[in-house]
């Protein structure tokens, strides 16, 4: 990787990583993708052992309480990194969006979570936003399409950050969907709550990846890859999923989401 | 006659101050909100409504054109004769329900043997219309009808067709000059009956989302843009 | 109209299983969103403008009692009256006394959606005095006897067979017994039946998009010019409003004008936009004799100063259900009630009560596309956050999520036990779908794997084991 920081004495060093729960249990190359775009960016990446989930499960299922108490675990786990970064628009969002909004009536902890907040990214926009990488080192052959995660697009800006790395891989071809901005209809819980709704939303979503012809669908989070990734397998498409991260890494030969191993 | 019991505005009142947290405004901030009623500040300065008078003539024709109007830009000698001469080319009846107006009045329409013109408020069988306008709008091509003697509401709304003339003098950037005029004419705080601004023919999107012309209101609106 | 918001479920499983539905929302999804874009694209100005509409409505909310009181003042001035109802029942009441004053046989409706909140037609039709509606949409629902699907555009649900086929029903007994096939010759036949009845009118009612309280107006936007006749040919104008409609002055108007029509159709502007001050002039050649603003509350008071208050910033102006991919897959009516889509999300529960409309606010996937759209800015994804808290708090969350996020929240506090766990599941799932690399059913999981194969981990151990294996080493 050739990195070209605007003034490498600023940087972010002591970076930690945010796992998130869904890579860790499914898809941990994810994580380890993550830790090598960062290295070779020039930081030091530590995984603190105390952080399981952002909370995100019990925020939108309106406990304030429980989402509190996670938050505040995962306040004291990362404290003390120059930044926190995780592989996901919706649990960086959490983190730098919706943490300090819990605690309006604890000032003490407001002012924890505020400053959780502003040392939070997600991957794709601390890469390119903060680090100022502009490209990576890595080849994967073949045209790829690109889905815009809400929480990443809409509330964090991640849009032309994945999209310029993905320039920089060699051999590949970005077709981009009709709409890659409209929700997949995964939404946590949404997708077994509402599994109809989420069925149609996915429908159109694979529709409009399929329309590209591109042979692999990339995107930031692996809640919304599973979700599409899983109805792509369910309609007999032959699109490889994976997260981007693994791609810009080259780890894009491991077996793809939802593929067997090889062998 | 339902006079509503002073007791549901008092509890609609009094439910609004209980929430506001606070009883009704007196004092300082009172007399806050009476000033922005007095001298009401102005949104963001929308570029397009700022041009220069020969480009906002220019802008307010581009866009009436562009949202389904026609325009014909004469001197005013040339009026009756384009009222005419426009009936004919769309094989219209020569026959038109006028607004009985000192503007339109000013036109020699002598001249126009065949036209037959009934000055009054509108009917439903009427087929043409001829008004004027108290102004018109550059930034969205819009025209501004003020209801009075010389203006009834129902000659902007029962023809198929409506003729509309606009002096170029008439013609602002925004929204806010047309405000600023109304309350020069009609006093601060004081309006007509019926301010309709309208652009363009009636149309619908209702059915599939395809815009249709001529829905209730005129399906043709035709400007005539008046050469000071 | 009475509310199925509680069978929010089952009208899911109509919608999605509706051709004629499914066509209209695949039209409705590209349309409105890509013209939307592009005039907010011609216009540099559109998101200051933005901006200026949301302080507007913040400014106009914290001092609502004196707008109102102002709004009234006016309006009495001018020879009109103003009419306060606290709940629908006073203002049917209120209307419905109006109309017998003047022995009204028949009311010109413009496309009100407080009118359906009160559900008015009903109660006139008990009364004997039959409301007629004149929008076009709104009008076609009428004959089919179906509530709106969308506040700006009522019968976006039906395809123009299915209009077709009503216009034939209802009109052939006025003579027009040829099923038509063009969208414009729909739409003349429409305009030809209800120019009759809009000359028959006793009294004219219309909503109101904003009511002007330096003026006393009442500020309407259609495309059609179906209101400007209803508060035109009439003898009596009735304006139904409620009271967030209130802004202070013209120049108000003009800000929220400009959002307005683009976030709406993406029209520059609609066609008409009309200011309406008091009834007929002495010296005016037409217009009403009698001006009403019937102001109504119906809860919306005691939303003030709640963390729903920003929902009380809304112009209605639909740009949230062009763009909700909820919506846009279900259509309005499964929503139950008059609004739907996220703005109806948040509403319908304040309005309706929270039991009643429970799913509304949890069928969305928080995708923030209608806040991003929003002309006003309301945060509707944080809104309907703040129901499913109140959900929670009230112990309406269904049982199994409840029991579910209770399992988990524990879990998630114990990263420990988290830790062994997960690392078990981890090899116990990769275990089992190890020669797929997928799932086609999985225990527990039947809303997932009924319409999707679930993948499996990757085999090798959990992120954190194999992170503390390479520190190790």
């Amino acid at each position: 990787m050739s990195s070209s920081p605007a003034n490498p004495s600023t940087r972010p060093r002591r970076v930690a990583l945010f796992v998130t729960c869904l890579v860790d249990l499914f898809r941990p190359s994810v994580g380890f993708a993550a830790v090598k775009l960062l290295e070779d960016a020039g930081c030091t990446v530590d995984v603190p052992a105390l952080q399981v989930c952002c909370g995100q499960p019990a925020y939108n299922s309106g406990d304030r309480a429980t989402t509190r108490a996670i938050a505040l675990q995962v306040i004291d786990a990362f404290e003390g990194y120059d930044a926190v970064v995780a592989p996901s628009g919706s649990c960086g969002g959490m983190l730098s969006h919706h943490y300090p909004g819990l605690f309006d009536d604890d000032p003490a902890s407001k002012a924890r979570a505020e400053n959780l907040a502003g040392r939070s990214y997600e991957l794709m926009s601390f890469l390119v936003d903060v680090l100022g990488v502009k490209k990576v080192a890595a080849r994967y052959d073949g045209a790829v399409t690109y889905h815009d995660s809400c929480s990443g697009l809409r509330e964090l800006g991640v849009k032309q950050q994945p999209r310029g790395l993905l320039g920089s891989v060699q051999g590949l071809a970005l077709n981009e969907m009709k709409t890659p901005e409209v929700c997949c209809g995964f939404g946590g819980t949404f997708c077994v709550k509402y599994p109809e709704i989420s069925n149609a939303m996915v429908a159109e979503k694979t529709a409009d990846i399929a329309a590209t012809g591109a042979g692999t669908l990339l995107a930031g989070d692996l809640g919304c890859l599973m979700n599409m990734a899983g109805k792509l397998q369910r309609e007999g498409s032959a699109v490889q999923v994976r997260h981007v991260a693994e791609v810009l890494a080259g780890m894009g030969d491991l077996p793809a989401i939802g593929e067997p191993e090889r062998g | 006659m339902s006079d509503a019991p002073d007791g549901d505005r008092a509890q609609i009142l009094g439910g609004i101050r209980r929430s506001l947290r606070r009883g009704e405004l007196t004092g300082d901030a009172r007399n806050a909100v009476q000033a922005r009623l007095a001298s009401p500040p102005r949104g963001p300065a929308v570029a397009r409504a700022q041009l220069p008078q020969p480009e906002k003539v220019a802008l307010f024709c581009q866009w009436a054109e562009t949202l389904n109007a026609t325009v014909a830009r004469v001197g005013a000698e040339e009026v009756p004769g384009e009222v005419t001469a426009y009936l004919a080319r769309n094989n219209l009846p020569a026959s038109v329900a006028m607004a009985p107006s000192p503007l339109l009045d000013g036109y020699d329409w002598s001249g126009q043997k065949m036209l037959s013109i009934r000055r009054g408020r509108g009917e439903g069988s009427d087929q043409v219309s001829v008004t004027g306008a108290f102004a018109g709008i550059a930034e969205t091509g819009t025209v501004v009808m003020a209801s009075g003697p010389d203006h009834p509401v129902s000659l902007n709304l029962l023809p198929d067709t409506h003729v509309v003339v606009l002096r170029e003098s008439d013609i602002v950037g925004g929204y806010e000059d047309v405000w600023a005029r109304l309350r020069a004419r009609y006093g601060k705080n004081l309006m007509p009956r019926t301010v309709n601004t309208i652009t363009g023919p009636s149309r619908t999107g209702d059915i599939e989302q395809a815009m249709e012309l001529g829905a209730h209101g005129p399906r043709r609106m035709h400007i005539l843009v008046v050469r000071d | 109209m009475e509310s199925t918001a509680h069978a929010f479920k089952s009208n899911v499983g109509h919608a999605l299983a509706d051709p004629n539905l499914q066509d209209s929302l695949a039209k409705l999804k590209v349309g409105f969103s890509e013209r939307r874009r592009q005039a907010a694209e011609r216009l540099p100005e559109f998101e200051a403008l933005r901006d200026r509409a949301r302080d507007i409505k913040n400014h106009t909310l914290a001092h609502l009692d004196f707008y109102l009181e102002e709004f009234e003042r006016k309006v009495i001035a001018l020879g009109g009256k103003v009419h306060w109802a606290p709940t629908a029942a006073d203002a049917r009441r209120i209307i419905a006394d109006l109309c017998k004053s003047v022995n009204a046989r028949t009311v010109a409706k413009s496309k009100s959606m407080v009118a359906e909140e009160i559900a008015l037609n009903e109660h006139l039709e008990a009364l004997g005095i039959a409301p007629v509606e004149t929008d076009l949409g709104e009008y076609i629902i009428q004959l089919r006897n179906e509530p709106p699907s969308h506040i700006i555009a009522p019968a976006v649900h039906l395809t123009k067979d299915q209009v077709a086929d009503t216009f034939l029903e209802h009109h052939a007994k006025l003579g027009f017994d040829k099923r038509l096939t063009e969208r414009n010759d729909l739409v003349a036949e429409a305009r030809y039946v209800l120019r009759q009845k809009f000359l028959d009118a006793d009294v004219g009612l219309t909503g109101a998009n904003f009511l002007v309280a330096e003026t006393g107006s009442s500020m309407l936007v259609t495309n059609e010019g179906n209101a400007d006749l209803s508060n035109t040919l009439p003898r009596m104008h009735i304006v139904l409003a409620s009271i967030e409609k209130v802004i202070p002055t013209l120049e108000d108007a003009a800000v929220l004008l400009r959002v307005l029509a683009r976030s709406a159709t993406g029209q520059e502007s609609s066609a008409y936009t009309t200011l309406n001050t008091g009834p007929k002039k002495r010296e005016d050649l037409d217009g009403p004799e009698q001006y009403h603003v019937v102001l109504l509350d119906n809860g919306r008071s005691s939303v003030l100063g709640t963390e729903m208050q920003e929902i009380l910033r809304c112009i209605r102006c639909g740009a949230c259900m062009n763009h909700c991919p909820v919506y846009g897959a279900v259509g309005g009516h499964a929503y139950g009630w008059v609004y739907p889509g996220p703005m109806g999300a948040v509403l319908t529960p304040q309005l309706v009560g929270v039991e009643e409309a429970s799913n509304l606010p949890n069928a969305s996937t928080f995708c923030g596309r209608c806040e991003s759209v929003c002309p006003v800015r309301i945060p509707l994804p944080k809104l309907m956050r703040h129901w499913r808290e109140r959900e929670f708090e009230k112990h309406l969350t269904p049982k199994a999520v409840r029991q579910g996020l209770a399992m988990w929240s524990f879990l998630a506090r114990r990263p420990a036990l988290y830790r062994r766990l997960t690392a078990v599941a981890n090899r116990v799932l990769a275990l089992f779908g190890r020669a797929d690399g997928r799932y086609s059913t999985l225990p527990l999981a039947g809303g997932w794997t009924r319409f999707r194969d679930f993948p499996a981990p990757q085999p090798g151990g959990t992120f954190h084991a194999r992170w503390a294996a390479r520190r190790k080493s």
